[in-house]
């Protein structure tokens, strides 16, 4: 027989059962066996003491890149999936553009043995939508799904054709799983290294239009429309996308759409002095688009958080801004950045980042987690929401130290992280 | 606080370079092939004024250039660049002919060492001579002035300051000293 | 130490009009060494000077290096042509092999904007931008602005006009925040698919007929056109952007007053402007080019060493 665990004094915060008060929660078997109120230690049983924290279903990211299979250099399914766990993360979804591609059943079973090896945050990968991402042939969806894959991207690059996409999201109806679009619509995007605005036009860096992400989100918005079928827009950036999503959402299209925390927090000013940390794809933008997403995150018409978690060497950005790679890290930032950004500010509140964070990408992507109802798996994230930190990329767990953020002061971090009734990592220790 | 001690007034300052235009034009035993070259800034401005003083008494112009030595001088690197660098010209054939160099002050001798590197730069005087104002010794170079208008022993933490009226609103040399503890 | 400057040029938008003021203040008395029998004075003797490029340049190359040589310092060119992809070592690595070389200045030249900021961040020695991809050009921007004031006399409230391809040129970035730091108003001309999106943001007026612009202007600053612009779509073609926004004896034949005509070089003759406007009267292009030595003369000595309020200290001594 396992020990129990028992998580005490916390403050039990699940806003699919609109559930927050003061009380224990007691895990048995994997599962959450009971909670609220007061719950005697008994026999066997391992204490948390969680007074001062939530106690709160597990972070799911459905969005990082862990670079394993081909950049085991930059990261790995083992690494990336221990940093979740520092974040707060009990599961991660990884996307398909590695080396190789994701886009087979046997590339999604390599991702899954990985991840149990790794003990760690669950790691479930996301298939190709086409073979080798090329945007051509479709990948088997079904194959890929019966191997644990969750749903299917080609993110990194998006779906140019519109008839690929069509046919995409016609064809995962099938398995119910959502077809996730990195929105980008490449001839307008071509070349481009930041946001096309007034601080690229004085940098002299070719911009990224907000239309380039803009007209792929409406295009796959009357595609979802068309075929009935889940699209779901990944690392929204722009006024306009969240404008174009609400349209949809109002006429009861399949859309749901995620925002990074990035783009939540950090505008193209980042770029100034050229700045190789604040360069990712989509570009960051405006004060402006800022607050719009922080708003359509609150509203629910971006659904949820999720990192785009992307490692890169130590010195793949300590280069010329426009030949410097795409993306920072997320994982180990992600709560704290909400926390900092926008539970301080008042722009949500706790509640609202369990569910965009926990609740929402469970359901959506019809994952285990994201409850603390009885019965359930006992996926579980204790956080200190007061507890300030500074961010030392040198101490991060994930390989990656390519962030914006270092040095800056931020408040909330993951206490205990507790995957299937184990305690997976644990602050200090 | 500083004090200043007038050490020539605008009368004197007069008298005096009258007396070294005589003796420069002594030396070149007329006025022949004569060149009268000041050194920026206030040396330019001296250089005129024993010029304007040979044509009174002799009636000739004699030529006059502007050197400015800032680009010649040894000590970039520990004191860095002058804001702005004074004009040079010397739009005369220096060839066979006798050049004096007339600066305000003289003290280490760096700045006539740049001067004749600058001059040799230009061509080739068949003699060059010094004449200066104010000669307050301390030559760190094997340098001295063929023509002085006044000596005067000052400690190293003086400054000697030599006003003209075109710049400073009046003639004059006055020694400002500075106690050890300002 | 630091000299009035910094301790690099990347670019005129971070300097202030005093500093702009200076350097052009400083290249006159440079013009007239230019001018001596022997061109040479000893201000930079013994002092390293690296002039590294990346890309290809002639006229900015000789033009920097006849600066360094009339200043007696030691120069040593590299050249790397080819993308910065493509020539194996990176630009960090060029600048930590430089740093242990122990130069004392770098003068870059670089297809990727940001580069020269990128070098002066990691190396102690002072970094001038010769260019840096679509971004800055600060040494071809004062040297414009030397030829303006050489014939306005005064650059404030002078009406001057860049014509082209503003939005890949780094010519024009640095005459817009030179031109305007020292009072002037700055006036682009060009096709929308050739101006940056957000021009409207840089606080100059937007001309879409070149003939408003010549009726505006008193100074025309004509960019080259890159003849790459073509085949990727931003016009049609040379010869019809000629026809529409070229620089014609005839369009400046109708202009109110005779407006001056600047080029950074090297011209499309028949293209961006016609050889009788380039060899024309008014034009000042090859003023722009000598003014370009003493530019670089001035910005050499004055980032070359110490402090300027040193040398007030130091003028206060006893012999100036």
């Amino acid at each position: 027989m396992t020990r129990r665990l028992l998580l005490q004094g916390g403050r039990l915060l699940d806003p699919s059962r609109r559930l927050d008060e003061r009380g224990d929660l007691l895990i048995a078997e994997g599962k959450i066996a009971r909670l609220g109120g007061t719950i005697d230690a008994g026999e066997s049983t391992d204490v948390l003491d969680c007074a001062g924290c939530y106690v709160s279903p597990g972070f799911i990211d459905v969005h990082c890149h862990l670079r394993e299979p081909g950049r085991e250099d930059v990261e790995t399914i083992a690494t990336g999936a221990r940093a979740a766990a520092a974040g707060g993360f009990t599961a991660v979804c990884a996307m398909p553009n590695t080396e190789p591609v994701t886009d087979n059943q046997a590339a999604v079973g390599f991702i899954i043995r990985q991840a149990l090896r790794a003990n760690a945050a669950r790691v479930y990968p996301i298939g190709a939508i086409s073979v080798a991402q090329r945007g051509e042939a479709l990948a088997e969806f079904g194959e890929m799904m019966g191997a644990g894959a969750v749903a299917v991207s080609d993110d990194g690059r998006p779906v140019a054709s519109a008839h690929l996409m069509r046919t995409a999201l016609e064809y995962a109806q099938a398995f119910d799983i959502p077809v996730i679009d990195h929105c980008e619509e490449p001839t307008l995007a071509k070349g481009g290294a930041m946001n096309e605005g007034v601080v690229s036009a004085r940098l002299g860096l070719p911009g990224i239009p907000t239309e380039a992400e803009e007209i792929m989100v409406i295009r796959d918005i009357l595609l979802a429309r068309r075929t009935g079928g889940h699209v779901h827009l990944a690392h929204m950036s722009t006024k306009g996308s969240v404008e174009l999503i609400r349209w949809g959402k109002e006429r009861g299209i399949r859309v749901t759409a995620e925002v990074t925390p990035h783009h939540l927090t950090l505008t193209e000013d980042a770029c100034e002095g050229y700045d190789t940390h604040a360069k990712m794809n989509p570009p960051l933008r405006t004060a402006a688009d800022v607050a719009a997403l922080g708003e359509a995150l609150r509203d629910g018409t971006i659904d949820l958080v999720a990192t785009d978690h992307a490692p890169h060497h130590y010195d793949a950005k300590e280069r010329e801004f426009a030949d410097a790679p795409f993306g920072i890290i997320g994982l180990e930032t992600a709560l704290a950045l909400v926390v900092t950004e926008l539970v301080t500010p008042g722009v949500i509140d706790f509640a609202t980042l369990v569910d965009r964070m926990s609740c929402r990408p469970a359901a959506l992507f019809h994952l285990q987690g994201g409850t603390l109802a009885q019965g359930s798996v006992a996926d579980v994230t204790v956080f200190d929401p007061a507890r300030t930190w500074t961010v030392d990329p040198s101490s991060f767990l994930s390989k990656g130290r390519n962030t914006p953020y270092a040095g800056r002061t931020l408040t909330g971090r993951a206490v205990y992280t507790i995957v299937g009734g184990h305690v997976v990592y644990r602050l200090g220790g | 606080m500083p004090s200043a001690t007038t050490i020539l007034d605008a009368r004197a300052m007069d008298r005096t370079l009258r007396r070294m235009a005589d003796e420069i034009v002594e030396l070149n035993d007329g006025t022949d092939n004569l060149i009268i070259v000041g050194i920026q800034r206030r040396g330019v401005q001296l250089a005129e004024r024993i010029a304007a003083t040979i044509k009174a008494r002799n009636d000739v112009d004699v030529p006059r250039g502007a050197l400015d030595i800032t680009l010649y001088r040894d000590d970039l690197q520990t004191v860095g660049p002058r804001p702005v660098v004074g004009a040079t010209k010397l739009p005369w054939d220096l060839e066979d002919r006798f050049v004096v160099i007339v600066d305000d002050v003289l003290y280490t001798g760096r700045t006539v060492r740049a001067a004749l590197d600058e001059l040799a730069d230009f061509g080739r005087p068949a003699r060059i001579a010094l004449a200066v104002l104010v000669d307050r010794g301390g030559r760190e170079l094997p340098i001295h002035a063929d023509v002085v208008g006044k000596r005067i022993d000052v400690a190293p933490r003086d400054r000697v300051d030599v006003l003209v009226e075109e710049l400073d609103g009046k003639d004059g040399v006055v020694i400002a000293r500075r106690d050890d503890d300002a | 130490m630091t000299s009035a400057l910094g301790k690099d040029l990347l670019g005129l938008e971070p300097l202030t009009s005093e500093q702009i003021q200076l350097v052009l203040d400083t290249a006159e008395p440079f013009k007239e060494i230019s001018e001596r029998a022997i061109k040479k004075v000893p201000a930079l003797r013994g002092q390293t000077i690296v002039n590294l490029f990346f890309e290809a340049s002639t006229r900015t190359r000789i033009s920097f290096e006849f600066a360094e040589k009339r200043l007696s310092a030691d120069t040593v060119n590299v050249a790397s042509s080819g993308s910065s992809v493509q020539k194996g070592e990176t630009l960090v690595d060029t600048a930590r092999n430089l740093e242990a070389m122990r130069i004392d200045m770098v003068v870059i030249r670089h297809g990727a904007s940001g580069a020269a900021r990128f070098l002066a961040d990691r190396i102690e020695s002072n970094v001038i931008n010769a260019g840096d991809g679509t971004h800055e050009h600060p040494t071809q921007g004062l040297l414009d602005l030397l030829t303006l004031r050489d014939h306005f006399g005064t650059l404030a409230g002078r009406r001057v006009c860049i014509v082209g391809d503003v939005l890949h040129s780094r010519v024009a970035r640095s005459n817009i925040w030179g031109l305007k730091k020292m009072g002037a108003e700055v006036g682009v001309c060009g096709p929308r698919s050739l101006l940056p999106w957000a021009i409207g943001e840089f606080g100059v007026t937007v001309f879409s007929r070149v003939e408003e612009a010549i009726e505006w202007a008193e100074a025309l600053n004509i960019l080259r056109l890159q003849l790459e612009r073509m085949t990727a779509g931003y016009i049609p073609s040379l010869r019809e952007y000629n026809r529409v926004f070229g620089i014609t004896r005839e369009r400046l034949a109708r202009a109110p007053r005779d407006v001056l005509i600047l080029h950074p070089g090297p011209m499309n003759r028949g293209v961006e402007i016609d050889s009788d406007v380039a060899d024309g009267p008014h034009s000042v292009i090859l003023n722009q080019v000598t003014n370009g030595v003493a530019i670089r003369m001035a910005v050499l000595y004055l980032l070359a060493g110490g402090r300027p309020e040193l040398a007030e200290a130091a003028k206060g001594g006893s012999e100036r």
